[in-house]
């Protein structure tokens, strides 16, 4: 879970520990990187579109390149709410988006389209 | 004040009567959740005091407003997926195959709140078929006139759009307009959305291909069930399809349908001869 706000990573981390799973955080995509070349690969990346260091779409755009991640989810949650945004954002390969604010149903909705509820939650 | 026995129970009569939806005990939360809203908006501190006021001196407009308020159920976008794969997998091109290149099929979906169900057939439906408009029409029906207006409005909420639509399918189907989305004009062409009583006697609509009557037939009585499904099963083409809430079922209800796999979900058919 990639965002300069803890308290945000605080609630999407809570959201995704309820569901059972293990997550790391980071405060800018530049230390979420970090943390993949460390090699603790998550099925998912949650991350915030405007951080310091290195933003959200810079992020995405730099696990896309590398085929070693080519497995990882990516969903982007942001207050960016612009049309052409969202587009950017699913160009660069993000797979989902979720604009703030949003309610822990919207998450586990989205989760439930991607195929990472994890087996016997139910919406 | 909580809302007293006697309110409840006037609640829930008012409610059964207009809806035949059986609002068991132990919902007096959801009666004060609903109708708090009305009730600040007439001035009034609390429930109790709306509700023995209408119940005093009735009046049309309050006495509709709250059977709305009670029938109307947050809703998201491919809620329970699988009866939505099913329809581009397996029922459509088994209808298309079936009926001549100049037929339209027609898709009912019942109780279908603010349009999230309708909408999202007609996203699949334009996004598998070159020719949606021509070939599919939706009919989306509620029992509550705010929403049969939402549904024509197609326009949804950021909290709204946020549960469950898929990215590409909001960027490909909507745009943005204020701080809401709203859906294409295209789609809103497939989509025509009017009211209906499931629990009254159905208006004159269809034939229908296909029906989507979810997580409604819960909400009834026993008889209310099986009426509603005579009801739907006259409104049906006899090769049909109907799909139901996953909690939901004819077995033990009404006789004459048949229940087939599809997918990972399940759907009904007219038996025939019954």
């Amino acid at each position: 879970m990639i965002d300069d706000s803890k308290v945000m990573r605080r609630i999407v981390a809570g959201i995704l520990e309820d569901l059972g799973y293990e997550v790391q955080q980071a405060g800018h995509g530049r230390e979420g990187l970090d943390v993949l070349d460390g090699g603790w690969v998550p099925e998912l990346v949650c991350v915030d579109w405007n951080m310091p260091v290195m933003d959200g779409l810079q992020f995405v755009s730099a696990v896309r390149s590398n085929p070693a991640w080519r497995q990882v989810t990516i969903m982007m949650i942001t207050s960016e709410s612009e049309h052409c945004q969202i587009v950017r954002a699913l160009a660069a390969g993000a797979h989902e988006y979720v604009i703030k604010p949003f309610t822990a149903d919207a998450i586990r909705d989205k989760l439930a389209l991607l195929g990472l509820l994890p087996q016997g939650v139910v919406l | 004040m909580t809302l007293t026995a006697t309110s409840f129970d006037w609640v829930r009569a008012l409610v059964h009567k207009e809806s035949a939806i059986v609002l068991q005990p132990g919902k007096e939360y959801l009666v004060e959740a609903r109708l708090l809203p009305i009730a600040r908006e007439k001035g009034l501190g609390d429930v109790s005091q709306f509700v023995e006021n209408v119940r005093h001196r009735p009046d049309a407009d309050s006495t509709r407003r709250i059977v709305e308020a009670l029938t109307t159920n947050e809703t998201s976008w491919f809620r329970d997926g699988d009866p939505f794969t099913a329809l581009t997998s397996t029922v459509v091109p088994s209808l298309l195959a079936a009926r001549g290149p100049n037929e339209r099929l027609q898709i009912w979906s019942a109780a279908c709140s603010s349009g999230q169900e309708p909408y999202t057939i007609a996203m699949l439906l334009e996004d598998a078929l070159p020719d949606a408009t021509r070939r599919v029409s939706i009919t989306a029906t509620d029992l509550s006139r705010a929403m049969v207006e939402r549904t024509r409005a197609g326009r949804f909420s950021q909290l709204e759009i946020n549960r469950g639509l898929p990215a590409p399918m909001l960027v490909r189907h909507f745009t943005r307009v204020g701080s809401e989305w709203e859906v294409s004009a295209p789609l809103r062409r497939i989509v025509t959305a009017k009211q209906c009583n499931l629990a009254a006697p159905l208006p004159r609509m269809g034939p229908f291909d296909v029906v989507y009557l979810r997580n409604v037939l819960i909400y009834f009585d026993l008889p209310t069930k099986q009426a509603i499904l005579r009801g739907v099963r006259a409104l049906m083409r006899p090769d049909g399809w109907l799909f139901l809430g996953a909690a939901e079922t004819t077995l033990g209800v009404d006789d004459s349908w048949e229940r087939v796999a599809v997918g990972r979900s399940s759907a009904y058919r007219p038996l025939k001869g019954k």
